[in-house]
């Protein structure tokens, strides 16, 4: 069983290329037994739509930046 | 600004726009140079551009972005700039990183204190004034490396293929310097947000 830790490296990793078909069932196995590890996924991807919301060139969006 | 005489003069519509982005471009260019003077400079280089180009873009919606895209590219430039300096420094491989060190037990679960918990929904922390507050903070507090990669990707969108040929690092490299950003992210932003909600 992989631990927290090697998850969270495939949960960044996720943001950044597609996981290989090995990477994607070893982390959506420990992620259905490790719920800090959801919600760590689930903030790594708050983070990456808040990067979007930062580029100040989002028009549609009200601008974070007051 | 910059004004040329023998340039007609960009509406006053368009100088106004400028000035009220003008602060939102130079913390975002703040972001990836670490570095106020150098930020300001591309900022101003951006607006010039701007400003001399102004005909050429006619009147398109959008003038902002495609100011901000002039931008991005003042701030690659100023990145290379950077990196042919020295001041790009890949990790070493036996690096290690206390504040991630922290998070985890020696077995490579969470530490009771450090477990992630629920940030409630997304775009409620996007409407809150404190999220980009607690945000900003900890964006400054990430080491100058990792807060460039993490920019670079998250902020600007460059592939870590793109980032990479930009400051001359590995991929891999590359995907550990942004595990180690997130990780910091997540634990700062958890405590600035959850555990200090107050104005």
């Amino acid at each position: 069983m992989m631990k927290c830790k090697q998850a969270t490296r495939l949960m960044s990793l996720k943001q950044d290329r597609p996981l290989t078909r090995r990477e994607r069932l070893s982390l959506r196995l420990h992620l259905t037994m490790c719920g800090a590890c959801r919600a760590c996924e689930r903030q790594f991807s708050l983070l990456h739509r808040a990067g979007e919301r930062y580029r100040p060139d989002d028009e549609d969006e009200p601008s974070p930046r007051g | 600004m910059i004004e040329h005489s023998d340039s007609p003069r960009p509406g006053a519509d368009r100088r106004r726009r400028l000035a009220a982005v003008r602060p939102r471009l130079v913390s975002f260019a703040l972001m990836h140079l670490r570095d106020r003077t150098q930020a300001e400079d591309a900022v101003q280089e951006a607006l010039a551009a701007a400003l001399e180009k102004d005909d050429s873009f006619g009147e398109r919606s959008g003038y902002e972005t495609w100011v901000f895209g002039i931008l991005k590219h003042k701030i690659l430039d100023a990145m290379r700039v950077q990196k042919r300096q020295g001041r790009w420094t890949p990790l070493e491989d036996d690096d290690t990183d206390d504040a991630i060190e922290r998070q985890f037990h020696r077995d490579g679960h969470w530490n009771p204190e450090a477990r992630p918990r629920g940030w409630g929904e997304p775009e409620a922390a996007f409407e809150s004034e404190h999220f980009w507050r607690v945000f900003d903070a900890c964006m400054i507090g990430l080491p100058d490396n990792l807060a460039r990669v993490f920019s670079l990707r998250e902020l600007m969108g460059l592939s870590t293929d793109d980032i990479c040929q930009t400051v001359g690092i590995k991929e891999n490299n590359c995907w550990v310097m942004l595990h180690r950003a997130r990780l910091r992210l997540r634990a700062c932003i958890e405590r600035g947000w959850l555990e200090e909600d107050t104005p």
